[in-house]
């Protein structure tokens, strides 16, 4: 009997590290594939830092490659921009209705409703985005490209809303009873207990479900690899067309020689929106965790 | 409450009418456009003639397959993480790595998950490019949802529950697979079905590990390339040769891919619904 619960423990004990081998082995691998940029001196001369951060063309093929990341990190943080300015004030709008105004009944019905939005394929909002938005955006906007920045970064809200609106839902509830009650007593409203008491008592919550909305809009691939048109360039124009670094890695990795710069400067490319997505959940799950800490009562 | 204050209110009530009035938008433009083009034949022939007509079916097949390869691999995982989390490890550190860890994997971006199956499965453990690598990577990305789920589940298993185990003379072991596991079937249910929902849908993990763009035949081992209903789409909208023919395809493949995650979805819902309204009673 004795072994047979060792044996169970230990089972357990392993299959519950898959996840920290995992993200170790990721993290491993996807730097291992770059290494060569670092340590490969024909690879060097081809693609380097100077190269990444200090030319402005990025054009890997062709008999002179060119790789600048500049293109396409403005690129990106273009979506991310137009993303978050149409997601933030529908999902914290949202949110602040149905965790403080919506009656029982309706927050019942609009919760899991606005959660079914993840439910989406970003394959179809790609889909979907091609087919309506990128329209809406020509004829508002006069955009010469149908796929451009806008159209790119409004398709994305629709991934970044299901996940901002969820966190910060969740970070409003968490917010004990009392603090309400204490600021009606005194005499506040209720809007005025939402934006001076419950508000600020979340914020922590609210910040957290910001920025991993933020890390969603910079690490989606399919929706950008569909509707953002695909051309890496240095523009100010958020209706120019424009290529992700996501976008680049999954249009160019297919047809790329294994070893080659090309393959490991994508891979670099993998482990840079790696890391900044670890930093940012990293901080995220920790302003999570003392806040709820906080409003615990816990220390 | 002051005028300028209703009108904030409404204010945020309109934010929450317009995001529930895109989703029913998005899934009244797919239907509409989608439903003339789904039929029977549609569901069960391949694609012919520049995939302008026929079917979907290896697509489908292909994308069916891989995810129920994958729950071979996340259920026992996600669960036994999860049991871990919350019938011995409370409080350790090793506990806190591990949540740490799922935190991560929940928010690491598809694509890197492609790599990696690039990098680890495919060339490094030579699986090669195929269903079996693009399960193991796109499981990798759903193991969250199997984690979290369970362990809600564990959760809301009573104490008394435990302790009543112990004091008839169960070992830990029994107590968690006679009693603990058997209550929080239905959560262990929800999160495999949610992983399907999620891991159907993901199209870039696939991008370096298997899939292909046509195949004349269906996969026959788990080491072969295979077609996918989203990469399908993909392939359709942004280089078929011309995509206004292959327009009504292109919505009827969306539709079935929606209507297979949507309803997976719902399901899962109704039954976390039913699970905690059982628990208050």
């Amino acid at each position: 009997m004795e072994s047979r619960e060792r044996i169970a423990y230990i089972v357990i004990s392993l299959l519950a590290s898959v996840a920290i081998v995992s993200v170790i082995l990721i993290f491993i691998f996807i730097a291992k594939e770059s290494l060569p940029i670092f340590f490969n001196p024909e690879i060097k001369k081809e693609a380097n830092f100077r190269h990444f951060f200090l030319t402005r063309d990025w054009q890997p093929i062709g008999l002179e490659p060119k790789y600048s990341f500049l293109p396409l990190i403005v690129g990106t943080l273009k979506v991310t921009l137009v993303a978050l300015i149409v997601a933030l004030p529908l999902s914290l709008g949202s949110a602040i209705f149905t965790a403080e105004f919506a009656p029982r009944k309706l927050r019942e019905i609009i919760k899991p409703i606005i959660e079914l939005f993840s439910a989406i394929p970003s394959v179809v909002l790609g889909f979907f985005a091609l087919m309506t938005i990128a329209s809406w955006v020509q004829s508002i906007f006069h955009a010469t490209s149908r796929l451009n920045a806008v159209t790119a970064g409004f398709a994305l809200a629709f991934a970044v809303i299901p996940i901002t609106y969820t966190i910060c839902e969740d970070a409003l509830n968490t917010v004990p009873r009392e603090l309400r009650e204490a600021s009606i007593a005194l005499g506040a409203t209720k809007w005025q207990t939402t934006i001076k008491v419950v508000l600020p008592s979340a914020s922590g919550g609210i910040f957290a479900g910001v920025m991993l909305g933020l890390a969603r809009a910079m690490g989606e691939t399919m929706i950008v690899l569909m509707v953002s048109g695909n051309a890496a360039q240095i523009t100010l124009s958020f209706l120019d067309s424009v290529r992700t670094i996501p976008a680049t890695i999954a249009a160019e990795m297919g047809e790329v020689a294994f070893g080659s710069a090309h393959y490991a400067v994508l891979f670099l490319l993998g482990l840079l929106l790696f890391s900044i997505t670890f930093v940012i959940n990293y901080i995220a799950s920790t302003l999570l965790e003392r806040t709820q800490k906080r409003l615990r009562g816990e220390k | 409450m002051k005028f300028r204050e209703k009108i904030y209110v409404l204010f945020t009530a309109l934010t929450a009418v317009i995001v529930v009035g895109l989703l029913f938008f998005i899934i009244f433009n797919i239907v509409s456009n989608g439903i003339r083009v789904v039929t029977w034949e549609f569901i069960s022939q391949p694609p012919r003639e520049g995939m302008t007509k026929g079917g979907i079916f290896p697509a489908l097949y292909g994308t069916l397959l891989r995810t129920l390869l994958m729950l071979i691999f996340v259920v026992p995982i996600g669960v036994f993480t999860a049991v871990y989390l919350n019938e011995y490890g409370a409080g350790r550190r090793f506990s806190r790595w591990i949540r740490l860890a799922i935190n991560n994997l929940a928010s690491i971006p598809s694509i890197v998950f492609g790599l990696f199956g690039l990098g680890f499965f495919v060339l490094f453990l030579r699986l090669g490019a195929g269903l079996l690598s693009a399960a193991l990577t796109v499981g990798l990305l759903t193991l969250p949802l199997v984690v979290v789920s369970t362990e809600e589940a564990l959760k809301a298993v009573p104490n008394s529950y435990r302790e009543a185990g112990f004091a008839l003379g169960a070992t830990k072991w029994q107590v968690i697979r006679l009693i603990v596991l058997p209550q929080a079937l239905p959560g262990i249910l929800t999160g495999a079905i949610l992983s399907v929902g999620r891991g159907m849908g993901e199209v870039a993990p696939l991008l370096f590990t298997g899939v292909a763009y046509y195949l004349p035949y269906l996969p026959a081992s788990i080491f072969d390339q295979f077609m996918d209903l989203g990469y399908h789409i993909y392939i359709m909208t942004t280089q078929s040769f011309d995509v206004e023919l292959t327009r009504p395809m292109q919505y009827g493949s969306t539709l079935v891919l929606l209507a297979l995650t949507f309803s997976l979805n719902i399901i899962a819902i109704l039954i976390r619904s039913r699970m905690r309204r059982r628990r208050l009673g």
